[in-house]
């Protein structure tokens, strides 16, 4: 929730025009593009093909895993230092400083979950004009080349990717006024609107090209409300990463949105690589590309004609202040990315099962009466849910951690009532504190000395939505402590253990700040919030979660739910998209959405089911529900604005759908569960594009209406309106999918027209995997603990299929500490279905049984035996010929148990 | 329940005088105890299929319509019955089966949960009774208060109707008055308007003969000008040097059109000029342009000499007048106001106050309610509107639009709409939930939607007839 809505709050400030509100769109007038950043206006001036930059060879240093060389600006004969490692698990790093700046520049801390492990370079050859570097084995070399310097990674005869190729770095490096040769506009002072911005660093802005070689397809750099596949940014702005505030977001376009990932990944047939630029300012990233602008005639033209260059993507990054140091993630296989950029920054965070499950949020739910109604509206209508979700309006005066002594004046019999249904709530604790003497965070912040401070070193202040407000300075570890400490059952009154936390505005939002965000001036300690913009909103959910964990003595999972972020930010819980619209449009970009979270380590995302903004009609509503169940994090959220939109509000026919469909995702939270702690362990990302799991299929590449959760199951929600079909591209040459209602087979590699009604959603089940389903869904995940599974076996042509099992007690921290979990690998091979154990040395007991088994695809047996403790025990089944589904009925294991069902 | 089992159950309790635990399956009501026979094949209530006994409540789904499962959560669309002794019986989803919640008050869905529940079903009883005695009184009195006030309304109605048909009759003889007096007051008023006309004639025909000096004076005047030479006539030579007299305008008197200016004579001598005076007047510039500074003199110096004439005259015929005048007067107002009046009682009759216009005691009536931030006003059948506490303006949440309750009973709900704009949103609007009560109170108000109101009133003219049954426990049903 967030944006200036109510006339008579601090949002009368002049930034929101009425005009804005009644066309429905973003003011892009409150934003820069980027002729209008003065450093991002000076970088793109700069021509390609002219480095003043060249390696002083001599200066060349070995040590163990580390090169440093110097290069220098032939211009201004500034010297630089350029450290080069190369990191286990196939990755480089390649970090640009100056040699000896004026002050220390910026390196930004807590993203990388450790130093990350190096491997030995090895010096190759050597002479004039540069260094051949040998990055281990499978032939992969890195040449630095002196003049111009440029360094290209090599695999064989293959360039995967080289840097500074086109010439565009470029190190503005730290200098006295008085010394500044020319007086250029922006570089001491620079005015937007009414806000200037004083600069008292000068020009502190990075540059760096990138050049990929063979690459068509480039994704991530989240936040955008974009496509999927990444756009070339010619004769346009460049993508924008700088965590802002946008009122009523505009869609297809590179604006920055409220969170920041500088990560991006390239892809082709060969090889999936990343590139991790690791700066927390405001960022640009230009990308080009020499088969933009070619029509597929252009390009079979080429190939016929053989003569055609190399199809290359050219990648420019832009950052206002700090030092350059890049990761190259050099895959070669998407997970080989994914495992690599985890192991810099680690994984999504396991979350809660029960946050998994369906959560229900408005702004706002009036009172105790009102949020109990809506809890009994729920088992009224059988519909199941986890969470019920407080926005600002609950706390008394937009105090956070306080509760409206009117509205909520018995929090604890309400969160009582609560956990009486096994349910939970989430309450916002934004980081904006009411400057109020009578606000006891207010007044601690203040005597500790936390807020952040203007330029004067004066406590900052900025309005929002309590007013004046104070912003807590938490890049400072002994705040986040102090925050986290304020999450204890006796500081936060009214706090049980069933009480979760929501952290908007934390890019961090300031009504009347330039670009609704803080002013760059503003200090951080030493630092200027111009060099940690993009990171604040990490380390606001960072204290929280860690908050939420310390309550518990460390033993429950946390659950905190961010909308700024930054490359890290997967650690610490789920985002979601914002403030986005009840429009078709806002429904389909979510998808593109979050699959460029995911790609980038965010796998817990999802985005306001129903739209924030105005009202959905109840066909986008029907349509929006069934898209959110298949996305990670599945909430329904709506403005204060909009009328009231709970599931049963829309006659009996679409409660029904929207029951149907909750039921759905409940019936698959042990496969989502199951994903999210394989995405916690490894970094696949839980919702992905398909050419994840399809790298050579090119037609995969630029799809993203629909998607896949883990490998196994297609989603295609409908997202048009008074849509009667669809066209699905199942992939996958020689494969098959089943649709999961119908059981109807179909082969891979096709484009499946599926007709639709407004009770369809297309999903797909892959030949060749099992999925484990609890079919027993009750009124919240907490209830459905116990019950049994059902497996779905989707056999492939060849009769094969594998799956996992994934148990554990649901929320606590034991399954990490103590190994208390449960994981098993289920295979069917040769007319068998085997349960074995993932993890032989953990232990959990469930109560939990299989119930049933299908297997989709079988043909009919004589007869069906399960074989457990030595013994053989006849199974009933039952025989579908129309669909070839068998039906094992009730073979009643133990769900941790080993056993072997076989078909004969 | 059919009246066979009831018979079956009133049996047991009088034979037995003890309750006795029937043998069923698990959540299986009495009603449908006949289909689940011990160890015969059971068939799916929707008749799909049959399947032996043992398979009844064995934690499996084998029938599609979730029947063989009655005590067990194993099939998603099954429903479980809790006989509540004590208290009411229901049934329960299926999928609220050992949840770990208690639903039923006899404790029995959570058999196998580890769930610690404790059968409330006494105490559920108890208050419900005690409710629904609570409830029966006030039924009851309100019920009473609510014939009460048919008969009130009844009675007003009539009052009204006969006071419209008294009023209507009064009008005409307050119609007929006010024609007479019309008339006395025209012929009083005759003299003075009489006086007036004479006056204003006296007025005109003064100000025509200052006219007629006036000209003769400029004539005279004009023909001194015009006469150049002096000799006492004035010849066409001489009229041909006033150009502006040229009648076709292109910009030159000819001799030809002085001529016929001067009605084809040589020169005309004064007596003569007095017939070419008025051909050329209009048109003629005087050397000495101040005719128009005389007339306004003349105009502003003699309109206060006629009035003074014309007031002094009112006086005299005004005492008669004005009495008449008055008179006129306060009866047209008096009809004017049994008009107002008509068509108040008239708006009043024509609203639905109810089947028997019990609700009628509620117009031009207002209550209010104040909250933590408001106070909340409803006036029915009029508006709803809110203002703050502590100062500030009041907002409108809605006027009267219209009865809005169920298909069965319109009369539970009442709908405002058309209120104060919201900002970025629609217009504020009330629904008045109503419910029977003793006392006619605003009990609460909320917005559960933004600017969409609502409010509950408790009024005896919703109060049912009180059915005709005592209020025993439930439990004689099931034991």
């Amino acid at each position: 929730r967030k944006s200036c809505a109510v006339p008579s709050s601090p949002c009368s400030c002049s930034w929101t025009s009425s005009s804005v509100l009644l066309t429905f769109a973003v003011d892009r007038g409150n934003f820069k593009t980027c002729d209008q950043s003065a450093f991002c206006k000076r970088q793109r001036a700069l021509k390609p093909g002219q480095s003043p930059y060249r390696a002083l060879l001599e200066t060349l240093e070995l040590s163990d895993s580390r090169l440093t060389l110097q290069l220098i600006n032939d211009n201004n004969k500034v010297h630089l230092l350029l450290e080069l490692y190369r990191l286990q698990g196939n990755m480089t790093r390649v970090k640009i400083n100056e040699l000896k700046p004026l002050r220390p520049r910026f390196e930004v801390p807590d993203v990388l979950i450790a130093e990350p492990p190096t491997e030995p370079l090895s010096v190759l050859s050597k002479d004039d004009n540069g260094v051949v570097l040998s990055l281990g084995a499978k032939n992969q070399r890195l040449i630095v080349s002196a003049r111009p310097f440029r360094l290209d990674i090599m695999q064989g005869p293959e360039v995967l990717l080289s840097l500074n190729s086109r010439g565009l770095l470029a190190f503005e490096h730290l200098r006295l006024h008085k010394d500044t040769d020319k007086e250029e506009d922006g570089l001491w002072e620079e005015t937007f609107k009414s806000h200037t911005d004083t600069k008292p660093n000068g020009p502190t802005s990075i540059s760096l090209d990138f050049s990929l070689p063979g690459v068509e397809h480039v994704y991530g750099i989240p936040e955008h409300a974009d496509d999927l596949k990444l756009k070339t940014t010619d004769g346009g702005d460049p993508y924008r990463l700088y965590n802002l505030d946008v009122f009523q977001y505009e869609l297809y376009n590179p604006m920055a949105l409220y969170g920041s990932i500088p990560v991006m990944l390239a892809h082709n047939t060969q090889r999936t690589m990343g590139i991790f630029w690791l700066n927390a300012a405001e960022t640009w990233v230009d990308i080009s590309s020499n088969t933009a602008g070619k029509t597929v005639f252009g390009k079979m033209l080429d190939f016929v004609q053989g003569s055609s260059e190399k199809p290359q993507t050219d990648v420019r990054w832009i950052s206002e202040s700090g030092i350059i140091d890049v990761f190259i993630m050099l895959g070669p296989k998407p997970s080989d990315v994914f495992s690599q950029y985890a192991s810099l920054t680690g994984t999504q965070s396991f979350p809660p099962l029960a946050s998994l499950g369906y959560h229900q949020c408005r702004w706002n739910y009036n009172d105790q009466e009102d949020v109990k109604s809506v809890d009994q509206g729920f088992d009224q209508h059988d519909i199941p849910y986890d969470f019920i979700w407080l926005d600002i309006e609950h706390a008394d005066g937009k105090r956070y951690f306080t509760w409206d002594p009117h509205k909520f004046p018995q929090p604890k019999e309400m969160l009582q009532g609560l956990m009486d249904k096994r349910r939970k709530m989430v309450a916002i604790v934004d980081p904006h504190i009411r400057v109020d003497s009578g606000y006891k965070i207010h007044n601690e912040i203040t005597s500790k000395d936390f807020y952040v401070k203007n330029k004067d070193g004066r406590n900052y202040e900025g309005w929002c939505w309590p007013g004046n407000s104070g912003y807590p300075d938490f890049t400072k570890p002994e705040m986040r402590a102090w925050w986290s400490s304020m999450f204890a059952y006796d500081q936060y009154e009214g706090s049980m253990e069933n009480l979760f936390t929501w952290n908007d505005m934390n890019e961090p939002s300031v009504f009347n700040g330039p670009e609704v965000t803080m002013h760059k001036d503003a200090l951080h300690g030493k630092w200027e919030h111009r060099d940690i913009h993009n990171i604040y909103g990490l380390y606001v959910q960072m204290a929280t979660a860690e908050g939420q964990t310390q309550r518990s003595g460390g033993v429950e999972r946390p659950f905190v739910l961010t909308r700024a972020f930054f490359a890290g930010s997967q650690r610490y819980g789920a985002v979601w998209t914002g403030d986005n619209a009840a429009e078709w449009d806002h429904l389909k970009i979510s998808i593109p959405m979050c699959l460029s979270l995911g790609l980038v380590g965010v796998s817990f995302c999802g985005a306001d089911v129903g739209g924030f903004f105005k009202n959905p009609s109840t066909e986008l509503l029907v349509r929006w529900y069934q898209t959110g169940a298949y996305q990670p994090f599945f909430r329904a959220h709506a403005h204060l604005d909009t009328t009231r939109r709970e599931p049963w509000l829309f006659g009996p026919e679409n409660t029904a759908l929207i029951r149907e469909v909750i039921r759905q995702r409940y019936a698959l939270l042990p496969y989502w569960y199951q994903l999210l702690y394989q995405a916690h362990k490894t970094g696949m990302p839980v919702m992905r594009p398909l050419w994840v799991d399809y790298p050579k299929d090119t037609a995969t590449f630029t799809i993203d209406d629909e998607f896949l959760i883990g490998s196994d199951l297609l989603v295609h929600p409908v997202t048009e309106e008074g849509s009667r079909g669809v066209t699905a591209y199942l992939p996958g040459a020689g494969e098959v999918w089943y649709d999961v209602h119908t059981f109807q087979k179909h082969n891979g590699a096709q484009n499946l027209y599926i007709p639709v009604t407004l009770s369809s959603i297309p999903v797909f089940q892959r030949g060749g995997s099992i999925i484990p389903r609890k079919d027993r869904v009750r009124r919240s995940s907490a209830c459905m603990e116990n019950d049994p599974y059902t497996l779905y076996v989707a056999l492939s042509p060849k009769k094969f299929a594998e799956g996992e099992l994934y148990i554990d007690d649901g929320h606590s921290l034991n399954y990490d500490t103590k190994k208390e979990f449960i994981h098993r690998s289920l295979t069917f091979a040769n007319n068998a279905l085997t349960s074995s154990n993932l993890c032989p040395d953990c232990n959990f007991l469930t109560s939990s049984w299989i119930e049933k088994v299908l297997i989709l695809g079988a043909s009919k047996p004589s007869k069906v035996l399960l074989k457990m403790d030595g013994k053989e025990t006849p199974v009933d089944f039952e025989f579908d010929t129309s669909m070839s589904v068998l039906t094992l009925r009730k073979p009643g294991m133990n769900a941790g148990a080993d056993w072997t069902l076989l078909l004969q | 329940m059919t009246c066979v089992h009831l018979l079956l159950t009133l049996v047991f309790a009088v034979s037995l005088g003890t309750p006795v635990e029937i043998q069923r399956p698990r959540g299986v009501p009495l009603t449908s105890i006949q289909f689940y026979v011990e160890n015969k094949p059971f068939t799916c209530l929707d008749g799909s299929r049959t399947i032996s006994f043992d398979r009844v409540n064995d934690d499996y789904c084998d029938c599609k319509d979730g029947s063989d499962e009655p005590g067990t959560a194993a099939c998603p669309n099954g429903s479980f019955h809790c006989t509540n002794a004590g208290y009411r019986p229901m049934f329960i989803p299926s999928s609220r089966i050992n949840d770990g919640i208690c639903d039923c008050c006899d404790t029995t869905d959570e058999y196998n949960s580890g769930a610690k529940c404790e059968n409330t079903c006494k105490e559920l009883g108890r208050k419900e009774r005690e409710v629904l005695q609570k409830m029966a009184e006030i039924t009851k009195e309100g019920f009473l208060l609510k014939q009460h006030l048919i008969e009130e309304a009844k009675k007003g109605q009539q009052e009204k109707q006969s006071k419209v048909t008294d009023m209507q009759g009064n009008k005409k003889q307050l119609d007929e008055k006010v024609e007479v007096l019309r008339t006395v007051k025209e012929t009083a008023e005759q003299p003075e308007k009489e006086a007036k006309e004479r006056h204003l004639k006296a007025w005109e025909e003064q100000k025509a003969a200052i006219r007629l000096e006036k000209d003769k004076a400029k004539m005279a005047e004009a023909f001194l000008e015009l006469d150049d030479n002096a000799d006492g006539f004035v010849s066409v030579s001489e009229l041909q040097s006033h150009a502006e007299l040229d009648a076709d305008a292109d910009g030159t008197l000819t001799e030809t059109e002085a001529q016929g200016l001067m009605g084809g004579a040589e020169q005309v001598d004064t007596s003569t000029f007095e017939s070419v005076w008025p051909n050329i007047k209009d048109k003629y510039h005087s050397e000495v342009s101040r005719e128009e500074a005389d007339m306004s003199c003349l105009v502003s110096s003699e309109v206060p000499f006629g009035q003074k004439v014309f007031f002094l005259e009112k006086t005299v015929v005004k005492l008669s007048a004005q009495k008449a005048r008055d008179d006129f007067e306060e009866a047209e107002k008096a009809l004017r106001e049994m008009d107002d009046q008509i068509r108040n009682i008239e708006k009043e009759l024509s609203f639905d106050f109810g089947p028997d216009a019990e609700f009628t005691y509620l117009y031009s009536q207002c209550y209010e309610l104040t909250t933590g931030e408001y106070i909340y006003r409803l006036c029915p059948f009029n508006r709803v509107s809110q203002k703050p506490k502590y100062g500030g303006s009041e907002t409108n949440l809605g006027t009267w639009g219209s009865w809005s309750g169920p298909e069965n009973n319109k009369y539970l709900l009442m709908k405002y709409d058309h209120g104060t704009g919201c900002w970025q949103g629609p217009n504020r609007s009330t629904t008045v939930k109503l419910t029977c009560g003793k006392e006619t109170v605003v009990t609460s108000t909320s917005e559960p939607s933004r600017c969409e109101y609502l409010i509950e009133f408790t009024t005896p003219a919703v109060c049912q007839e009180p059915a005709n049954t005592d209020l025993s426990p439930h439990d004689h049903e099931e034991l």
